[in-house]
């Protein structure tokens, strides 16, 4: 079982990114759970959403303390949020950022950035003070981690946006394009 | 069609295909999403019911009521502080003997607030006539709607029932969940069929003032009778929905590998769920630990309690609420059902009040404790408050 905790934003959409990466793997025949942790979401305050996929039908019901995968969706929650907290020592982080991951104090870890923010303003998603980087944060973590391909991304954002499909759709494949990997 | 969707659409789904012809509810987290599904699909012309907009819960019931009076099937949804203002109408629905189905999100209550999983809110309507069901998955929690709907509307039945999911943990949780085809619903559930529904043609008073020499002792007798009967109806109904649906739950409590126990925990809701992982991880060592997952409160299940019993050499009781009385309503009701049948030990474990996470690894220490005690024939002690903050013994 592998599992990904999403750290952003009330309004950038981490909630929502949980739940389509989950829709994304099963549409690949994989087990999934998506959930958010349900605190004051007002807009800006600090979210966290979780994803489970596995192999095997999931019974597991409590909070993801260990993840696989953490995914930053605003880096300046770093400075309030301990992101790294319980991630596995072997474990990714995926940082929404044009720096590169040491800029940040991440060290000593396995890392990758994509400028999603940059590439939802560029495809008019959200506003430019507000840009939604759900979608193609998504489409990083799918090149990143390989666990579901940018097709079925692709495929779920076309069917399932709220809004704009063709715009996330097209964020999530240059965002896929765009990651850059840091290895410890 | 299987497909992505959370416990609170769930529950909105269950009302759809059982054709429900009246929903009167009122918001409240974190119920709030069944009732906006169920008004979209009005709205979308995907349902044919009539929303009934109201500005509380009692008034919600109240509606509920007067419409399933007139014979026509009815829905609702609650949560915590909306079910506890239902109180009163609650026990009219079931001493009016209507067949009303309430999806139960449940949540702590107050002060200090919480939105979060615990089961107070429903424990504390135990008395009021209602069936129980405590679901723990999305998918169970669809399927029990259903279900519920024929249960409850059989003509030896006529009880209103509420089926209970975990605030959170199921409501706002994304699981893949069969749809099941309209048809086929149609097929296993025919339309309500009232007896005694209110009628222009056959003109008659109900409820009215009754003294102390008439038939009051004798309704409620009338109403424990028929809620003896409904342990059989349960397994019947579950029966002819797995020939039609392919899926089944364990009738009344679902046993998970109980044979040759050394320890059983009895617990409902999520922590069964997460409670099931962790027994498996457990045998894979070679500790025999099982579970029964207690799906009905109401009615009781005292034979399958009993039962259960025989097969092992202590019982721990995992409650996610307190009595105020002597441990929480699960564990003094189990032991209520022994007495007289069973000396094993049965321990009761208070945890995830106010939504605190039950994760596998306190789960682990539960099991632990209660292989000591089988081993021992002897509780340490009777009620025991786990995962509380600062609490070394338990911490993770």
């Amino acid at each position: 079982m592998i599992e990904i905790r999403f750290h952003g934003r009330g309004g950038q959409g981490a909630v929502i990114a949980s739940q389509l990466l989950a829709m994304a793997a099963f549409k690949e025949g994989k087990y999934v759970v998506s959930f958010p942790y349900y605190g004051v979401e007002r807009r800006g305050a600090p979210v966290t959403a979780f994803t489970r996929i596995s192999d095997r039908p999931i019974r597991i019901k409590s909070q993801i303390y260990e993840p696989d995968y953490v995914i930053v969706m605003d880096t300046g929650l770093m400075s309030q949020v301990d992101v790294l907290k319980g991630l596995k020592p072997d474990g990714w982080v995926l940082l929404n950022t044009t720096k590169r991951p040491e800029e940040l104090g991440v060290t000593g870890r396995k890392a990758a950035t994509v400028d999603a923010t940059g590439i939802a303003i560029k495809h008019g998603l959200g506003s430019k003070a507000a840009p939604i980087v759900n979608t193609a944060i998504i489409g990083a973590f799918a090149r990143l981690s390989g666990l579901v391909s940018i097709e079925s991304v692709v495929d779920v954002l076309l069917k399932k946006s709220p809004a704009a499909p063709e715009k996330n759709a097209a964020a999530a494949k240059d965002a896929y394009e765009a990651l850059v990997f840091y290895e410890r | 069609m299987k497909t992505m969707i959370t416990g609170n659409e769930a529950a909105a789904w269950g009302a759809r295909l059982a054709r429900v012809k009246v929903v009167s509810a009122y918001p409240i987290t974190p119920q709030t999403k069944v009732v906006e599904k169920i008004a979209e699909f009005i709205a979308n012309g995907e349902m044919d019911a009539r929303y009934i907009r109201v500005e509380s819960e009692h008034s919600a019931m109240a509606a509920c009521i007067s419409a399933e009076n007139t014979g026509v099937r009815t829905f609702t949804a609650t949560s915590a502080h909306g079910l506890a203002l239902m109180h009163e109408m609650l026990m009219w629905a079931a001493y009016a003997r209507l067949p009303i189905v309430m999806a139960v999100i449940n949540r702590a209550m107050a002060p200090p607030w919480s939105i979060w999983a615990d089961h107070q809110d429903s424990m504390a309507q135990r008395d009021t006539g209602w069936i129980q069901i405590y679901s723990e998955s999305n998918q169970e929690e669809l399927d029990a709607v259903l279900m519920l709907y024929k249960i409850c509307e059989d003509k030896d039945v006529l009880l209103p029932a509420m089926t209970m999911m975990d605030a959170f943990i199921l409501s706002h949780t994304m699981e893949p969940v069969d749809i099941p085809d309209q048809k086929l619903v149609d097929d296993f559930l025919p339309e309500l069929d009232l007896p005694h529904r209110l009628d222009i043609n056959r003109p008659a008073g109900h409820g009215s003032l009754i003294m102390p020499e008439g038939p009051v002792m004798e309704y409620r007798k009338a109403m424990a009778d028929a809620f003896a009967g409904v342990r059989d109806k349960i397994l019947k109904v579950e029966e002819e929905f797995r020939e039609i649906f392919g899926r089944e739950y364990g009738g009344l409590v679902e046993e998970y590998r109980t044979e040759d126990a050394d320890a059983i925990a009895v617990v409902s809701s999520t922590i069964a769920s997460t409670s099931k992982e962790v027994v498996d991880r457990m045998r894979e060592r070679g500790l025999k630990v099982g579970l029964a997952r207690v799906r009905y409160f109401r009615p009781f299940p005292h034979r399958e309690l009993r039962e259960i019993a025989k097969k092992t050499d202590m019982l721990g009781v995992i409650d996610r609420s307190y009595t105020f009385g002597y441990g929480g309503a699960l564990y003094a009701e189990t032991k209520g059902v022994l007495y007289g049948h069973s000396d094993i030990p049965v321990k009761n474990y208070i945890m995830g009040i106010g939504g605190r996470d039950v994760t596998p690894e306190i789960l682990e220490k539960v099991f632990m404790d209660m292989l000591k005690i089988a081993k021992d024939g002897a509780v340490d002690t009777e009620v025991e408050w786990v995962g509380l903050i600062g609490d070394e013994r338990w911490s993770a």
